[in-house]
């Protein structure tokens, strides 16, 4: 029992991760019906940044929130840039296919790039959490213990949930945004700036991943991070968007929990996936994809001919 | 030395060469069925056959002109272009985006190395069987692609591809336990005696790319190609004129991974190896098909040709101009792929292809009145006539690669 609820815990405390990205993810497709391919990398690079920035021996020495503050506002800039620059010359084209290049290619420089100006030795960023545990509940000698850094990471992704759903549900500049990603010409037409909108998503989606990355590499289960740190997240992230239906905030972040809860749980329990957990997320994606296409959270959509 | 080169020039030369005249006949004959390439005139007929032979001796010199490590950068080439032509097949002619081509391509090498390594097959034995593995395989992920679409599919595929060398390691074990499989040398004995091994890599490598090439061109060409396009452009009106939508597509995506298959077959004579350790091999590779695809041109038929050639070299090039700092070959290949798609959104191929029809209609329009006009209507055409360009811009191409080669 102890050992469930701890794989559960452990679960969850991946989970968070995953539902952040996927919340990035999720929030480039709602604004702008793009695959990011580069999320993940985009959230490495920033947190490089923020590991430079807080580093005390070899960067800048800031508090590690303050790192993290600053290294959003340039994720931010950098993905209203990215949009600008690479995705809408291509994506005026008209080619999914060719945005996809655009992604893969961003996803190949990055990390070279990443790599290359932050080295390639593994890095540590402290954690902006108190340290410690809180004791959940205990029966007879046994004990289950959440990490207050885990607690906090399920904090401040649910305060990103609700803040985001609030500017897209409650504000005239969410309108603006989902108009233009329902139809970003018939929202031009009403006067709408489709372009910076589609910029406003790019960039807030790389400022979410770039919270998402450092929050990853401070948890105190990972012992530091390198280039490779996104990789396998990013392919948990994409099953838990496609669970949520990838239009739906919450779902993604709820998905992202359950696809933490069960890699938790197969990675403990199924020992013929011993090796390739990984299958999981992906039979997932699969799943979902082929049973329920608009996930568990999406609206169903109707194709006009 | 002679006797194979003739041989294998016996299978291939024609071959080339058959391509404009496949596509003059109709044309010529203003038969029933109206062609829709337009008229061909004398000269780019003449300059069409000129281009092919000299092209056909090109490619068939070349593995005697060049030295084996040059040979093997062909060979990979060419079966880079295998690949990126079944996902051309895919992607281009049936829009299905699949960007984890490279599992089935892994598939193949696998199943080739493991019949020779454990079974004691003889090489081009294990072709056939590769090529139906993952054709099997192509099928059954063929079946979920029908009810996923565009970008989500995009997204299984890649996770095929981040998957396959997980299960490789998991479940093959090579030389001490580890998933790599190295085929002794004997296993590729030449069954040509004179031919080095490199150069009979090479023209088993040639004979498939012509062979699939050929096949793909006619199978675009036809019924299917027709279907193919249909469902891609517009899938409910090409279901309600009558298309089969689920066998096209689970056909497409079975006959793509076919050519994966055999490629990833190839490579493993070209380079002798099986690899199962690196994680992000088979996702790398994926990529590098579709860029090739991307690069030539999507949905034509010589474009992945042109683009594995163009990948090739940029790979090598990329690798040596930055000694020690071999980590940035990714940043200059990727950037290298988003500015060609910012700047030929079409690929090489359909780029070419534009600018001739451009060049074309100037010299129709100058030339009209004392045109010696073919037996076709001399109407100018609208569309661009492909095979020009095709054929133009494969011999350039080809030429630089062979001149970087050196």
């Amino acid at each position: 029992m102890q050992l469930f609820v701890e794989q559960v815990i452990n679960g969850i405390a991946n989970g968070v991760v995953y539902g952040s990205v996927a919340l990035a993810l999720v929030l480039i497709f709602r604004t702008t019906g793009v695959l990011n391919f580069a999320q993940g990398e985009m959230a490495l690079f920033s947190t490089f940044i923020t590991w430079k920035l807080a580093s005390e021996s070899d960067g800048a020495g800031l508090p590690v929130v303050a790192a993290i503050a600053i290294s959003m506002a340039i994720a931010f800039v950098a993905g209203a840039v990215i949009e600008r620059m690479l995705i809408r010359p291509v994506e005026e084209a008209r080619s999914p296919l060719n945005v996809v290049i655009v992604t893969l290619g961003l996803f190949l420089g990055l990390n070279s790039v990443a790599q290359l100006i932050f080295g390639t030795d593994p890095q540590q960023i402290s954690s902006p959490f108190p340290e410690g545990n809180v004791e959940l509940f205990s029966s007879g000698g046994d004990a289950a213990v959440i990490s207050k850094a885990t607690i906090g990471m399920i904090l401040v992704l649910l305060a990103e949930c609700i803040l985001l759903w609030l500017l897209l549900q409650r504000t005239k500049l969410g309108l603006k945004l989902r108009a233009v990603a329902s139809n970003p010409d018939s929202a031009r037409l009403h006067g709408i700036k489709s372009g910076r909108m589609l910029m406003l998503g790019w960039a807030m989606a790389a400022a979410i991943g770039a919270l998402a990355g450092a929050l990853v590499a401070s948890s105190p289960q990972r012992a530091g991070f390198d280039g490779s740190l996104m990789q396998t997240i990013l392919v948990y992230a994409f099953a838990a968007a496609a669970l949520g239906g990838f239009d739906s905030l919450l779902g993604a972040v709820v998905s992202g929990l359950v696809v933490g809860v069960a890699d938790a749980l197969t990675i403990q329990y199924v020992d013929a996936l011993d090796g390739i957990e990984v299958v999981l997320p992906l039979a997932l994606i699969l799943v979902v994809l082929v049973v329920s296409p608009n996930g568990l959270f999406g609206r169903r959509t109707v194709e006009r001919v | 030395m002679t006797l194979p080169s003739d041989a294998t020039g016996a299978s291939v030369g024609p071959a080339i060469g058959t391509l404009p005249e496949a596509v003059v006949e109709p044309a010529a004959a203003g038969g029933p069925p109206p062609s829709i390439w337009p008229p061909v005139t004398r000269p780019v007929l003449i300059a069409r056959i000129v281009i092919g032979v000299a092209l056909s001796v090109a490619v068939l010199y070349a593995p005697f002109y060049f030295p084996p490590e040059t040979n093997r950068v062909l060979s990979q080439a060419l079966y880079i272009a295998i690949a990126a032509m079944g996902l051309n097949l895919l992607t281009g002619f049936n829009g299905q985006v699949s960007i984890g081509h490279g599992a089935f391509f892994g598939v193949g090498a696998f199943t080739s190395a493991i019949l020779m390594v454990d079974h004691g097959w003889t090489f081009e034995a294990t072709i056939p069987v590769a090529a139906a593995l993952t054709g099997v395989v192509g099928m059954l992920v063929g079946f979920p692609a029908l009810r996923v679409r565009g970008l989500y599919l995009a997204l299984v595929t890649l996770g095929m591809a981040v998957l396959f060398p997980r299960v490789a390691s998991k479940y093959v074990e090579g030389s001490g336990g580890v998933a790599l499989l190295r085929p002794a040398r004997g296993e590729f004995a030449s069954l040509i005696e004179p031919l080095d091994d490199d150069q009979w890599a090479y023209f088993v490598c040639l004979v498939f790319t012509v062979v699939l090439f050929v096949l793909a061109w006619n199978l675009v060409r036809g019924r299917m190609g027709r279907a193919m396009v249909a469902v891609r452009d517009q899938e409910i009106a090409a279901a309600t004129v009558g298309v089969n939508l689920a066998g096209t597509k689970v056909g497409t995506f079975a006959l793509s991974a076919v050519y994966a298959g055999v490629a990833g077959s190839l490579s493993v004579m070209v380079n002798r190896i099986a690899d199962g350790t690196n994680p992000i091999l088979y996702f790398q590779l994926s990529i590098e098909f579709l860029v090739a695809m991307v690069i030539g041109g999507a949905a034509t038929i010589l474009g992945p040709a042109v683009g594995a050639f163009l990948l090739v070299l940029l790979r090598r090039n990329t690798e040596d101009l930055i000694e020690g700092k071999e980590i940035l070959a990714p940043a200059i290949f990727g950037a290298a792929l988003i500015a060609i798609v910012y700047v030929l959104p079409e690929g090489i191929v359909g780029g070419v292809r534009r600018l001739l029809a451009r060049l074309g209609r100037r010299s129709t329009r100058a030339a009209t009145p004392g045109a010696s006009g073919p037996p076709g209507p001399p109407a100018a055409p609208a569309a661009p006539p492909p095979e020009s360009g095709r054929q133009t811009d494969d011999s350039t191409n080809r030429g630089g690669s062979d001149d970087e080669g050196t």
